[in-house]
């Protein structure tokens, strides 16, 4: 037995490790990861861990390109884009500037992980405890997930998706199916309704429901602008009423519901685009928490293997090696550094947690009451099933991670010529910094704040936009290119408007007003 | 546990993303072809067999989406601090490259991110580069028979000359043959001497009438004569001879020389030359396809004719007259030289703009059919001109006529002849 090798759920090494190891070689076979896989799942089983059945699939490097240029749909509609992807994804790889990520997994029910052939049998292992334990258990425990996403119909969904696109494309032509999804995906980040919760989308059902849509939706939308409001007849002077008459923030559905120009086929395909960026919606706002869950798990799991002596030191050696490195978080000022690492720090949050519960100190009975000394597994599921990124952080992270990962917080205003820094891993600073942390999980705050203003229904019909700023952020300079894309779908005037204390600012038009129009 | 199932999936097709891959190419053409025919200027005429590095610029090939701009007030949070404490300033680096945006990524290998850069295959390469000329698929055309013969194994045969006699093939034939021929008469032979030995070594009957004495002499002949019988089986015989047999097969001669003529008079812009490059190219191609080796010589003339480097022969520039013979001659020498006919199956194409002086014409024409049509597979001469012809086409319209099967001409007037006519030349003839 290796010393060096963290025995963490056997505290008292009152288990010794008495089962003979699963495998001695690092070749791997089916029948070696279908033991493993019942090893694991006996141990995930231990821990209480709850699970969509697994599908586990043996692909080649070639294959996990492909997977990884259709951004992880296992079917995918037909799109320049993911031929770009595919071309970018292959070039890294033939060059081997880019290792290809070990494991893809499918928020599906089965679940559905991908295993590449290269892997060692020791990675293969870590692969199924990581993705079709860990992240599988978070898909499936995890609100965001279970409100937004239906695991059982995706994979349905995404067959009638791609038969519906090619069908188009034979209808209408590749160049007229491009087009709108080019525009689509323009707006796929606003093809979501964050706060309401959606109907679930089943294949069957849509199929049904696609044809009768088809029937009455360009009625009703004739219908919409057949109306002409009654003029107020009490006040005449009465702002006239706004449509719609509250600010919409799913882009993607107001332009499906209203656009007046498009044809049923483009609604349908709007639509699409827009249940898919609804199913990826919860892995966005995720990531911390269900990469750190999911490697939070693979190094319980495997070392509960190890425990049980079911996997030699070797084995070992060989995982935590690649283990050490998916979790490492170089500094700031390292060639290597490209923001924080999300497998480091959920994996540091977990961690820390379940030490809080086994090993609290007097800072964490300070900070933490409610959790410090408690059941740890139960306070792990908790945290991993009520919350997002976002409130994640700003609920979970302990002064010590902070400590660990010695964070720092600068401020970078456009008015000065240097940044501040302006909380540091010290008393003062630990509430300041884990709000600023959590704030950067907040989808709003990485993306502009845009939302449907109003329509000028009476008029010529165009379509303004409101854009909010967060600490006087401008918009990008592609703003004019994806305005295009509205104007596409729209097929009126778009206006988009910044409207920062109460005025407007700044208007992007499209079409742009042109030089001799005065 | 049973709830896992494992699948292999690697047989499973590996081309998912082909028709994505597909849609990407069809989406930027414009700019692949722009590329390839870049690289056709940068590539010399026999690098045609594989695909080429295309590179677009990023922000044509952007998904543009709504995203924040520099400026504002924003805060970030990283890892590893060192020195800082809370109010500490940080001088901003010059240029503001600031944080939060664009992390600009610099590129490995000095491509700027600025490039997005992919690699097409020898086929997509050739079909972006013809793109224009609505390349259907090269059907392998046959060339004219070559001289050369070669023998290869064709299994045996009962009859030939002695040094064609393969041992080992005639003795194998004739131990098969004794032992079928034998086979039968042993069998009997062991029986009968069986017989013979059970006669012999029984209790002889008192009664002679019933004596074994006449049997065991009828049994000792019989045998001696099936022994005899069998040792006239001949060791050899005629019928198991075997000899190696040959068949003639056509030799596609291995070797083949391209002769690559133009006009680098000052009449012939770049754009004749781009356009003759492209036909030299497909002639390449097509000798590529029949020959193991091919050598190419270029040869230029205005005036005076010389062998020039592929270099040379594409991109310097000269001016003053044309005198087409003058390139002829230093074919013929050359082909003297170096490139016998017996051993060499001999190409060549000419392009011009059609531009002679009048006088050297009818030179041509004697010093083509008289010198160098008797040497070569084929000739071809293209004239890269929207304009009348002049006495050169004329006289060599005349040649045409005279050999139809070796000769041939055709007027180019813009790129997109280009294939048409290289398939009507390089139509086969009938014989």
């Amino acid at each position: 037995m290796n010393e060096s090798i963290d025995r963490p759920n056997d505290l008292d090494g009152r288990e010794p490790n008495v089962g003979t190891p699963i495998s001695t070689s690092s070749e791997w076979t089916f029948e070696l990861i279908q033991k493993y896989d019942e090893a694991i799942a006996e141990c995930a089983a231990e821990f209480g861990l709850d699970t969509y059945p697994n599908q586990i699939e043996v692909i080649t490097a070639e294959q996990m390109m492909d997977a990884y240029s259709s951004v992880g749909m296992p079917v995918g509609y037909n799109h320049w884009s993911f031929g770009k992807q595919f071309l970018q994804t292959s070039k890294g790889y033939q060059r081997g500037q880019m290792g290809l990520a070990y494991e893809i997994v499918i928020n599906s029910n089965p679940c559905i992980a991908y295993l590449m052939e290269e892997n060692t049998l020791p990675m293969q292992a870590l692969v199924v405890a990581h993705a079709s334990y860990g992240h599988n258990s978070f898909f499936k425990g995890n609100y965001l997930f279970r409100t937004w996403t239906d695991a059982n119909a995706i994979i349905d969904y995404l067959v009638f998706a791609r038969n519906y696109v090619s069908e188009c494309e034979e209808r209408y032509g590749i160049d007229a199916v491009e087009e709108i999804l080019d525009s689509c995906h323009a707006l796929m980040n606003y093809g979501v309704d964050r706060y309401k919760r959606p109907s679930p989308i089943s294949a069957e059902e849509e199929i049904q429901r696609q044809t009768e849509r088809e029937e009455y939706q360009q009625r009703r939308i004739n219908d919409l602008w057949r109306t002409i409001p009654k003029p107020e007849e009490d006040d005449p002077v009465k702002r006239k009423p706004r449509f719609p008459s509250e600010p919409q923030e799913n882009l993607l559905y107001f332009i499906e519901k209203n656009a007046p120009l498009l044809e049923t086929w483009q609604r349908e395909l709007v639509r699409i685009v827009r249940k898919l960026a609804q199913y990826f919606y919860p892995q966005r706002q995720t990531q911390v928490m269900n990469e750190g869950w999911a490697s939070f798990w693979h190094y319980t799991l495997l070392h509960r293997l190890y425990e049980k002596g079911l996997v030699n030191d070797g084995f070992m050696l060989e995982f935590l090696q690649s283990h050490t490195s998916v979790v490492y978080q170089p500094p700031f000022n390292s060639p290597w550094y490209s923001g924080i690492n999300p497998y480091t720090l959920g994996f540091s949050i977990y961690t820390d947690l379940r030490r809080m519960c086994e090993n609290p100190t007097d800072e964490d009975r300070e900070w933490f009451p409610e959790i410090a000394g408690t059941d740890w597994l139960e306070t792990l599921h908790f945290a991993m099933r009520n919350f997002k990124d976002e409130s994640f952080i700003l609920q979970y992270l302990s002064p010590k991670i902070m400590r660990d990962l010695k964070l720092f917080a600068i401020e970078d205003d456009d008015n000065q010529n240097h940044y501040t820094v302006t909380a540091i891993h010290d008393e003062a600073g630990y509430r300041t910094l884990r709000e600023k942390l959590a704030a950067q999980y907040n989808l709003s705050y990485r993306e502009p704040n845009i939302q449907v203003w109003n329509v000028d229904v009476r008029g010529d019909r165009s379509l303004t936009l409101r854009h909010i700023p967060t600490d006087h952020i401008p918009l990008g300079k592609e703003t004019d290119e994806v305005l295009k894309h509205v104007h596409r779908l729209w097929g009126f005037d778009v206006f988009l408007e910044t409207v920062d204390n109460g005025k407007v600012q700044n208007t992007h038009r499209c079409p742009p007003l042109s030089v001799d129009d005065d | 546990m049973g709830m896992t199932h494992i699948v292999d999936r690697r047989l499973n097709g590996k081309n998912k993303s082909a028709v994505n891959r597909e849609r990407f190419l069809r989406r930027y053409r414009h700019h692949i072809k722009k590329a390839v025919s870049e690289a056709v200027q940068r590539r010399s005429i026999t690098d045609v067999e594989r695909g080429e590095k295309v590179s677009i610029p990023s922000k044509d090939i952007q998904e543009p989406i709504f995203r924040h701009g520099a400026g504002g007030r924003r805060d970030a949070v990283h890892p590893g601090n060192q020195e800082w404490v809370a109010g500490d300033t940080i001088a901003k680096p010059e240029g503001g490259a600031g944080q939060g945006q664009g992390q600009g990524q610099a590129s490995p290998d000095g491509e700027g991110m600025d490039e997005f850069v992919f690699q097409i295959t020898q086929e997509e390469f050739l079909e972006f580069l013809f793109d224009d000329l609505e390349l259907p698929n090269l059907a392998r055309k046959k060339l004219k028979d070559t001289e050369a013969f070669s023998f290869v194994r064709a299994g045996f045969t009962s009859q030939g000359v002695p040094a064609k006699l393969d041992v080992v093939r005639s003795l194998r034939g004739a131990h098969a043959r004794r032992l079928g021929l034998s086979g039968a008469r042993k069998r009997k032979i062991r029986e009968l001497e069986a017989q013979l030995q059970a006669l012999q070594t029984a209790p002889d009957d008192l009664d002679p009438a019933f004596s074994h004495e006449d049997q065991i002499k009828a049994l000792i002949d019989e045998i001696a004569e099936l022994k005899a019988n069998v040792r006239r089986i001949p060791f050899i015989d005629e019928i198991d001879l075997r000899y190696r047999q040959h068949q003639k097969q056509p030799k596609p001669a291995t070797s083949a020389v391209m002769f690559c003529l133009m006009d680098v008079s000052g009449s012939m812009t770049q754009m004749h030359k781009d356009i003759a490059k492209r036909f030299f190219i497909l002639l390449y191609m097509f000798l590529k396809k029949n020959y193991k080796k091919i050598d190419v010589v270029f040869i230029r003339h205005h005036t005076s004719a010389k062998e020039v480097t592929e270099e040379e022969f594409f991109y310097s520039r000269e001016t003053g007259g044309t005198i087409v013979s003058s390139a002829l001659k230093l074919m013929r020498k050359i082909i003297e030289a170096r490139y016998s006919p017996a051993e060499w199956n001999i190409y060549a194409a000419q392009a011009s703009d059609g531009d002679n002086w009048n006088d050297d014409s009818p030179t041509c024409g004697k010093l083509l059919a008289e010198g160098i049509l008797p040497q070569v597979q084929y000739y071809s001469y293209i004239e890269i001109t929207p304009l009348d012809h002049q006495t050169l086409w004329y006289e060599y319209e005349k040649l045409m006529a005279e050999h139809p099967q070796s000769f041939a001409m055709q007027q180019i007037a813009d790129p997109a002849d280009i294939y048409p006519v290289f398939r009507k030349l390089f139509e086969r003839k009938a014989a």
